[in-house]
């Protein structure tokens, strides 16, 4: 206890200003008086590195654009969708798909409606490791898969060639396509993104083997682009029966999802998640700040801001 | 912990009625029996595998998995319409989320319209000092200073406060309800035999399964994670606090029986007392349950360090979730050791005969200090913020950061090596035998087996078990998982064993091991998931890796600390009887130790089962990950909840048996 008083008083004798001086956020930021009616405004942080991008550059303009008092709630996909209905989340910033969320939460509840696309294009599909794409070129092809299949077998797959699933955050048809497919592989469900990334960058560094179900916009892509093989294309309504899919996956319109009760308050935050829009490579950018070069999101967001000043007012004008 | 090694959070109290029927049997016929069974078991195998193995595909569903989809469902459209839901549920998460805001902006974030909460930085420093002072001593609060300054120093001041805050609110509400139940559980066998099963559910059912509906009710908020941290940490207080409760001598109990005392003043005056020690223990391990929790709650925006942690693994940056990680160990140490030194204080003052008035005196000025810092952090900002230097928490990512990939580049290529051999070697075949068997064959055989060692009762329990897989229609992923924890609870018994009695011979070994131990212990498991996944690749290996590496320390502990247990006499009676030291340890030490070998394998046990869905994470597959699935795929969290129940049936099946196989060796 002394010690710490003796630390304090020390303090004290070096001490400049006191609490009242101290910089109280400014709530009122903007010049035409709108700003003030925004104030709090929760975003859901979905747990991705790039819907964290997307999700902190929204919040940092409307911090220090709009004046909001952001909040980012870290919540799975389907808890975040709760909230829409209780008021504890305003907005879902980037969506993949999840049609069923979409019945439950938009058709029947009415607690949620969409707010447009976010510019950013979802590929699902599966990935070799680049140096695996150099070396056999003719692998990128589904229909070549099978003769290489000794190439892909592990201690988990038997047998059978290795086809490394498992984000749980996404669908997949991975195992009804290996079979409706013909392919000598078997689906092994690595459980996580990170236990994917880690083991494509392992892949890749030491030139080993691997093909995985991945996906794009990912912020792994500009440490090591992944090269898709290409599956039968998607046609509408291939996947359809979950049973007798045996094509590639569709192009997903990665949208805004937003609360009906925020989407009708009047807030400008509204009109700047509606207005938000960028490219799979902004969001790449910003994705890399953070998980590459170790940026706090919000630095990260405030140095891609800083850069594009024309895209930020392109959504507030 | 220090703790985690004195009374057990699973107490292997002799099962209840041993039946001597058995027994007839004599051990050579029991290995006979084992060996015709392991034969016909292969035998049926090798003509039937492949058949009739109940396996289904990652999307199917099964009626009842859609049945307990539509539970939710029907629920949640009566989120806004039911009484007990509205006013119950709603009432309850209102007041948690009250309490949890108000102790927040008291310590942690900032006040409106103040910058900084009501206490600042230094207020809070003194603030926390005087009260480990007052309830702990002059050590504990050098500790708690530490541990303030690291937490600031580390980077993560507000997110350790916040932890702080959640996991005193969780246990405080674990001991409200916990101490009374405890009490009338030690009181009841009716209601112990009703509370047991309840405690195990909650234990072992993965929290996983039931996050998602839980923050459906609870709302997204403290309440929530207040929800689940108390939920999983329960069960240790009670069963601790009830079996100390039990023990007190009867003797004392019956003298002031026959002093005319009502059972009121029994339990007040005798029994509360002598049972304080073991239910500060309760207490304490509760609290590192909750602590354990810290990153789950974290995946439904629970307050606290949890969060970095959690974050840091999706950019796989080993260093930051490491330093995270820190925070949460500092904080278990102490928590625990400052609960322990309070729990002894009363006594250890008195037989020291510490002056009263010096420490009144102490006390005082203590309490103008802690004001007088208040007043500095209410006013001044430099008082109120954390400082920014030392920063400790840069340096220590980079270094992990670094050492982590030396390590896994030097050692990338023997453990590859490693995992292949182990793979092909054991785990292939034993996973094909346990799941490609016709069901019918597997759960024939595991009744015969669970029969042979562990008799009648274990067939019972073990059959019950079996039906509640059957009936989740997860049997196949259910096979897939035992395997891995067969293999995992093994492995975690090989290494308690060497490590524990090298621990328990030297004094030397234990002070430089327990620290080790202790941090392992306490580090939260998805820390050590990244670095593992680069070594073994995403592999059930790697799951059984983390498995042991979490269940271990705690099964070294406890044979540890029952060697060094085994009177010293004794074992230089053996020794000066002409015993090498294998002879001491193995006819000596470890008979002697073997109910903490007993309480290690059961414990090592239940902690390899709450790794199946972390390992689930990393290549485990099996019912972990159907778990980890159905919290993030809302159409699938019926599956995911049964796979959650197959956990908890499978960890039941193997405690029972294990712990009827005990008793029964332990007779004959």
């Amino acid at each position: 206890m002394t010690a710490a008083a003796v630390a304090g008083s020390l303090l004290v004798a070096c001490g400049e200003g006191d609490i009242e001086e101290a910089d109280v956020p400014d709530t009122a930021a903007g010049d035409d008086g709108e700003a003030v009616e925004c104030d709090e405004f929760d975003i859901a942080i979905n747990p991705w590195v790039g819907y964290e991008a997307s999700a902190h550059v929204v919040g940092h303009v409307a911090e220090t654009q709009l004046g909001c008092d952001v909040e980012y709630k870290n919540l799975a996909e389907e808890v975040a969708w709760q909230g829409f209905g209780s008021g504890e989340v305003d907005v879902v910033i980037e969506n993949w798909g999840h049609e069923d969320l979409k019945q439950t939460y938009i058709e029947e509840q009415g607690t949620a409606q969409e707010a447009g696309s976010t510019g950013n294009e979802g590929v699902i599909g599966w990935y070799v490791p680049p140096w695996m794409a150099e070396e056999y070129p003719d692998i990128t092809d589904w229909q070549n898969l099978n003769e290489y299949s000794d190439l892909f077998q592990t201690s988990e797959s038997g047998d059978k060639g290795q086809l490394l699933d498992g984000d749980p955050g996404f669908v997949t048809n991975d195992e009804a396509l290996v079979e409706n497919l013909d392919l000598d592989y078997e689906v092994v469900y690595a459980g996580s993104e990170a236990a994917l990334i880690q083991a494509f960058r392992r892949a890749e560094e030491n030139r080993e083997p691997l093909l995985g179900y991945f996906y794009d916009p990912q912020w792994f892509m500009s440490e090591v682009p992944l090269v898709k093989v290409d599956l039968p294309p998607y046609e509408e309504g291939c996947d359809a029966d979950p049973e007798a899919v045996d094509c590639d996956y569709p192009l997903y319109d990665l949208d805004k999802i937003v609360a009906t009760e925020f989407a009708e308050s009047g807030s400008p935050a509204y009109d700047l998640v509606e207005a938000f829009n960028w490219t799979n490579e902004d969001q790449n950018v910003v994705a890399a700040y953070i998980a590459q070069d170790g940026m706090s999101p919000d630095e990260a967001a405030a140095t891609w801001v800083e850069d594009n000043p024309d895209k930020v007012e392109e959504w507030l004008s | 912990m220090t703790t985690t090694a004195s009374p057990p959070t699973r107490t292997v109290s002799p099962p209840p009625a041993q039946q001597r029927r058995g027994l007839g049997l004599r051990s050579f016929g029991r290995r006979g029996a084992l060996a015709v069974v392991v034969v016909a078991w292969l035998g049926l195998w090798t003509a039937l595998r492949g058949r009739a193995t109940l396996e289904i595909g990652g999307a199917e569903l099964t009626g009842f998995h859609e049945w307990l989809d539509r539970q939710r469902d029907s629920l949640a459209a009566q989120r806004d319409t039911n009484w007990l839901l509205q006013y119950g549920v709603g009432g309850i998460s209102d007041g948690l989320n009250a309490t949890v805001d108000f102790l927040r902006e008291l310590i942690s974030e900032p006040a409106f319209p103040r910058p900084f909460p009501e206490i600042g930085y230094l207020g809070v420093i003194g603030v926390f000092c005087l009260i480990a002072y007052a309830v702990a001593g002059l050590r504990s609060m050098l500790l708690v200073l530490v541990s303030l300054l690291a937490f600031g120093a580390l980077g993560y001041w507000e997110l350790s406060l916040d932890l702080l805050i959640v996991t005193l609110v969780a246990v405080t509400i674990c001991v409200l309800i916990g101490l009374p139940l405890a009490i009338v559980m030690a009181r009841s066998r009716k209601v112990d035999a009703v509370v047991t099963p309840a405690l195990d559910l909650l234990q072992t059912l993965p929290s996983f399964a039931y996050l998602a509906p839980l923050a459906l009710f609870f709302g997204i908020g403290p309440a929530a994670a207040v929800v689940t941290t108390a939920l999983y940490a329960f069960p240790p207080v009670v069963r601790v606090a009830a079996h100390g409760i039990r023990h007190v001598a009867p003797t004392t109990v019956e003298a002031s029986r026959s002093l005319g005392s009502t059972p009121w003043q029994q339990l007040r005056t005798v029994q509360l007392p002598m049972a304080k020690r073991t239910i500060v223990v309760g207490v304490n391990q509760t609290t590192m349950a909750a602590l354990s929790m810290a990153t789950i709650a974290a995946l439904i925006n629970g307050p606290g360090l949890g969060q970095p942690v959690a974050q840091a693994l999706q950019s796989l940056d080993v260093g930051a979730a490491v330093v995270a990680s820190l925070g949460i160990v500092i904080m278990a140490v102490m928590l625990d050791r400052v609960t322990t030194a309070a729990s002894v204080r009363g006594e250890l003052a008195t037989r020291r005969g510490d002056s009263a008035r010096l420490r009144r005196t102490a006390l005082a000025v203590g309490v103008v200090s802690a004001g007088y810092l208040v007043y500095l952090s209410r006013t001044f900002s430099w008082a109120a913020d954390v400082p920014e230097s030392p920063d400790l928490g840069t340096p220590i990512a980079d270094a992990t950061s670094d050492a982590s990939d030396w390590f896994i580049d030097t050692f990338r290529d023997s453990t590859q090596a490693l995992k292949d051999g182990f793979s092909y070697g054991l785990l292939n075949p034993l996973q094909s035998v346990l799941a490609d068997s016709p069901w019918f064959v597997s759960a024939t055989a595991l009744l015969a087996i669970a029969g042979i060692i562990a008799g009648r009762r274990a067939v019972v329990s073990t059959a019950i078990c079996e039906l509640v897989i059957l009936g989740t229609g997860l049997w196949n992923e259910a096979m897939n998982t035992l395997t891995t924890t067969l293999v995992a609870a093994a492995f975690t018994m090989l290494i308690a064993i060497v490590v524990g009695v090298w621990m328990g011979r030297g004094r030397l070994v234990d002070t430089v091991v327990r620290p080790l131990l202790d941090t392992l212990q306490t580090l939260p498991p998805f820390v050590y998931l990244v670095p593992f996944v680069a070594l073994f690749a995403a592999s059930r290996f790697t799951a059984i890796v983390a498995a042991v590496a979490f269940a271990a320390p705690v099964a070294i502990k406890l044979v540890a600390d029952g060697i060094r247990g085994v009177s010293p006499t004794t074992v230089e009676a053996a020794r000066s009887a002409g015993s090498s030291s294998w002879q001491t340890i193995t006819k000596v030490q470890l008979p002697m130790a073997r109910g903490s070998v007993v309480l290690a394998a059961n414990q090592g046990l239940l902690y390899v089962f709450s790794m199946v869905v972390i390992g689930g994470l990393v290549g485990g597959g099996g019912l972990g990950y159907l778990v980890v699935l159905g919290f993030r795929q809302a159409e699938l969290f019926g599956k995911g909840l049964a796979a959650g129940i197959a956990i908890t049936a499978l960890a039941v099946m193997l405690d029972r048996i294990a712990r009827y196989a005990v008793t029964r060796t332990g007779r004959t």
